[in-house]
């Protein structure tokens, strides 16, 4: 296998007495979709944040494109090419869709301190937010405001801006949570082409999803992960169907 | 679209009032009114560097007042020295150029808000508003017990300074130097606004978790938009210890702070010409209801309880709806 | 310089830093439990000021006045609280500090209108005047009694809130409103009393200082600020902070503006030194709040994360 794009070794991250996410060690390779699976409270937000930058880990070592990047913020891991999307649609609310991708192009582009030439007539930031808007099939709706767009559009812009900066690696939090049957089968068949841009660290609650698109699944319970390995070995562990899959059966 | 059309012509409105009602004081030989006019511009100006920092970067400084009175000082002082002759330290003179000291103003007070910024960046919301005010407060009490320069007495200019080509001493003359700087401001915040900067500084105010999610680190562009802010609000201090041929530290009071924040809820935060519009209804409203009771600011006070919990967008918002960035 | 002069200017700062203690405390509170920055907090200071002033004169006892200062800055507490306040709650903190600003020049004028714009006087009850002598130093029985009334209050907030059912709701609203709405308690009311409770501590330092400074419009703002360099150095929301950082405060700046000026002095002549001592002094509390800043950027002793 190559070497991984993204790393974690040994982990480990506790809030007071709450230990979230325990010695978790995982990577994540070229070309492949890696997920995250677990039972709510299993520490895949907590897994999340520290990937991202936004916690640091009290233990542990986090390798991102060969480099240790465990005490970078969030932009600085942004800037090496981290292309996250937030589980809550976390976009600029006063801005259009448009205006949301130029942002994070002009990020990708190297830097904001450009005083004086309007955005609005910025070809290198108006003409790639065009093509990537019409990527996710937002074309139409460029200029709303996107406090005004509709949850699944929300859901497609947040899946945008992680395009727009051109990541090494995406870092997708239950992209598919409330986008429909229709919504959820389009954005998976969209998610399955683009791991050939970059591989994709996925936490996804839609098992259907998930089994359509990872290649490899790791399962996370009480801050460790329990099982790690193909579909077919996931589906066939024991513990998983304890822990987990079981209570999906149930619900 | 019909509310940005909307916006741009009440600025249109705006710019035109501010320029006819002193031109016709002038015909009608009423200097009052120029003075007055003056006073709204040199205001706005104030009033459009703490819209960097507030109404664009969302960043509630309650100590804008510290760089106006820096800026008005450096005015008082250099003025001082040029007159008395005495050099300044270091064997440098004072200066009687309104350039000059414009250009010293915005630089001390650049360098008070980076240093106060950097300070107060480091925390957020509450904190912030009332570190910036603590901090301003320190400003005001040094100025307050130095004795060098007035103290509590402040420093009087004795001669308005000079710039190039034009008569300060005139109030027509000062009137239109001060309108043209704010319109230079204007022009600034509108092409910081439109620009990558602006673009960066908009989504951290709205956004921060998200901007960080894509790649801008919110420290430098806040604290740059702080420090620009400050020196704005610096010149306008110089500026108005020309206007007013007096600093004292009455310019660095926390009421003046809360005044700058005041003309840019009047306004409407964040929009272009709030500021001009925040200054104009703020001096009227002295103007009208000081002469008819001493307890005006009773009143101002109802008015902008009324604002801010009836009316949020200020008059721009009122009368152009919201703002939108397409 | 003598043992006896330092002790004394000791005793002033301890004295200062009580009163700040008691704004700081109910600026605090409030902020913890209802999120709210109240910059008309110093108007509840002058209002306890003003009634006390009147009501003494007229009543011929500054007990009477300090009751009366009291109850009228808590009345008045509870009074905006409904009025105004109530519609903040969970608004941005610029809409807070603008509301509140505008009370601030609401109630001053108010004041104005209603004592007149000259300043009253109050004057230190016939129990409390003169000196008592300590062994080393002969110290004002009335900044004692101030001494011996901030300690007893901070000491009464403290058995409040660790002791009583109201101190257990005010916790449980600092760390979870949904909960104490869960609880069965009514939030409004316990908004009202906190925020009135916050107001009565102001009205009482108002009146208690009044006493040794001339009571005027205005006299608020400059303790509410050094209020919030309190906040910030001991930690907002946290009392145990607000006590440390009012004692910090009122002893480094009353020691600062007595010992600077007398340090410059060793070195330049009399009549700068004084100037420069002065301007430095009041300085010195600002700069402790910037080295707190860097040092622990959530204050001493931080009562959120």
């Amino acid at each position: 296998m190559a070497d991984p794009v993204l790393r974690l070794e040994g982990v480990s991250k506790s809030f007071a007495a709450l230990r979230a996410v325990q010695d978790v060690s995982l990577s994540l390779a070229p070309g492949e979709i890696h997920a995250l699976i677990g039972p709510n409270g299993a520490g895949k937000s907590t897994l999340m944040a520290l990937v991202s930058g936004a916690l640091a880990p009290d233990a542990g070592r986090i390798v991102f494109r060969g480099q240790d990047v465990t005490r970078l913020s969030v932009a600085q891991r942004a800037r090496m090419g981290l292309g996250r999307s937030f589980q809550v649609s976390s976009l600029i609310p006063e801005y259009s869709a448009r205006r949301n991708v130029m942002l994070a192009l002009q990020a990708r582009q190297g830097h904001s301190w450009r005083f004086f030439h309007p955005v609005s007539r910025d070809r290198s930031l108006m003409d790639p937010a065009r093509e990537i808007l019409r990527r996710v099939g937002l074309s139409g709706r460029a200029s709303v405001p996107s406090a005004e767009l509709s949850h699944g559009e929300r859901r497609l812009l947040e899946i945008a801006l992680a395009l727009a900066l051109q990541p090494a690696a995406f870092l997708l939090d239950e992209p598919m949570a409330g986008m429909g049957t229709e919504g959820t089968r389009q954005l998976t068949g969209f998610l399955d082409g683009l791991r050939a841009e970059a591989p994709i660290l996925l936490v996804e609650h839609d098992m259907d999803a998930v089994f359509a698109l990872a290649d490899r699944i790791s399962v996370l319970a009480g801050g460790r992960v329990i099982a790690s390995g193909t579909v077919a070995e996931i589906r066939a562990d024991a513990d998983v169907r304890r822990a987990y899959l079981g209570e999906e059966e149930g619900a | 679209m019909v509310e940005k059309r909307r916006e741009w012509t009440l600025n249109a409105v705006l710019a035109i009032a501010l320029f006819a009602v002193p031109l016709a004081a002038l015909w009608l030989d009423e200097p009052f009114y120029i003075t007055l006019a003056t006073r709204v511009a040199i205001l706005a100006l104030a009033g459009v560097g703490l819209n960097i920092a507030l109404g664009l970067g969302g960043m509630v400084s309650f100590g804008h007042a510290a760089y106006f009175g820096i800026g008005g000082y450096v005015a008082g002082i250099l003025a001082h020295h040029a007159f008395s002759g005495q050099p300044l330290f270091l064997g440098l003179s004072g200066s009687n150029q309104m350039l000059v000291i414009w250009a010293v103003a915005m630089a001390i007070s650049a360098l008070a808000a980076l240093v106060i910024g950097a300070l107060s960046l480091r925390t957020s919301g509450i904190f912030f508003i009332m570190i910036t005010l603590a901090f301003a407060q320190m400003i005001f009490y040094f100025a307050l017990s130095w004795p060098a320069y007035g103290g509590e007495d402040g420093l009087p200019i004795f001669l308005r300074n000079q710039f190039p080509g034009l008569n300060t001493m005139r109030g027509w003359e000062m009137f239109v130097l001060s309108y043209a700087v704010l319109m230079l401001a204007l022009a600034l915040f509108a092409m910081l606004r439109g620009a990558r900067f602006g673009a960066a500084l908009m989504a951290i105010r709205q956004n921060p978790a998200r901007a960080a999610a894509v790649g801008i680190s919110p420290f430098g562009i806040k604290l740059t938009a702080f420090v620009i802010s400050g020196m704005i609000t610096g010149l306008a201090g110089a500026m108005m210890a020309e206007l007013t041929r007096f600093v004292s530290p009455a310019m660095m009071t926390w009421q003046m702070s809360g005044e700058l924040i005041v003309i840019i809820i009047l306004g409407g935060v964040g929009r272009l010409f709030g500021p001009v519009a925040g200054a104009g209804i703020l001096v009227a409203f002295e103007v009208l209801f000081g002469g008819l009771t001493e307890h005006w600011q009773f009143f101002l006070g109802l008015v902008l309880l009324g604002v801010v919990l009836f009316a949020r967008g200020g008059l721009i918002g009122l009368l152009a709806g919201r703002e939108r960035h397409g | 310089m003598s043992l006896a002069l330092i002790l004394e200017q000791l005793l002033n700062g301890v004295q200062f830093g009580l009163m700040l203690f008691l704004m700081a405390a109910g600026l605090t509170l409030v902020f913890g439990v209802m999120g709210l920055i109240n910059l008309a907090h110093g108007s509840l200071f002058m209002i306890g000021a003003f009634v006390c002033a009147a009501v003494a004169g007229v009543a011929g006892s500054f007990w009477v006045g300090l009751v009366a200062g009291l109850a009228a800055a808590a009345a008045a507490g509870a009074l905006i609280e409904i009025l105004v306040i109530r519609r903040l709650y969970g608004r941005d903190h610029l809409d807070q500090v603008l509301a509140t600003f505008a009370l601030i020049l609401i109630l001053s004028e108010g004041v104005r209108m209603i004592f007149g714009p000259f300043p009253l006087y109050l004057s230190v009850p016939d129990a409390l005047r003169g000196t008592l002598d300590l062994g080393v130093v002969e110290y004002s029985r009335y900044r004692l009694a101030l001494i011996g009334f901030g300690i007893a209050t901070a000491i009464g907030l403290w058995l409040l809130i660790a002791r009583t059912r109201l101190g257990i709701r005010i916790r449980a609203g600092e760390s979870d409103r949904e909960m104490i709405a869960a609880l069965g308690v009514n939030i409004r009311v316990l908004y009202t009393v906190v925020f009135a409770l916050g107001a009565a501590l102001a009205g009482m330092a108002g009146a208690l200082v009044g006493a040794i400074q001339s009571v005027q419009v205005g006299m608020g703002e400059p303790v509410l600020i050094l209020a919030f360099v309190v906040i910030v150095i001991g930690g907002i929301g946290s009392i145990k902070g607000a006590m440390v950082g009012a004692l910090m405060v009122g002893v480094i700046d009353t020691m600062g503006r007595f010992l600077l000026p007398r340090a410059f002095a060793l070195v330049l002549e009399p009549a700068q030194a004084t100037g420069v001592g002065a301007a430095l002094a009041s300085m010195l509390i600002y700069v402790l709040m910037a080295l707190v800043l860097v040092l622990r950027p959530k204050g001493l002793f931080p009562a959120h994360g």
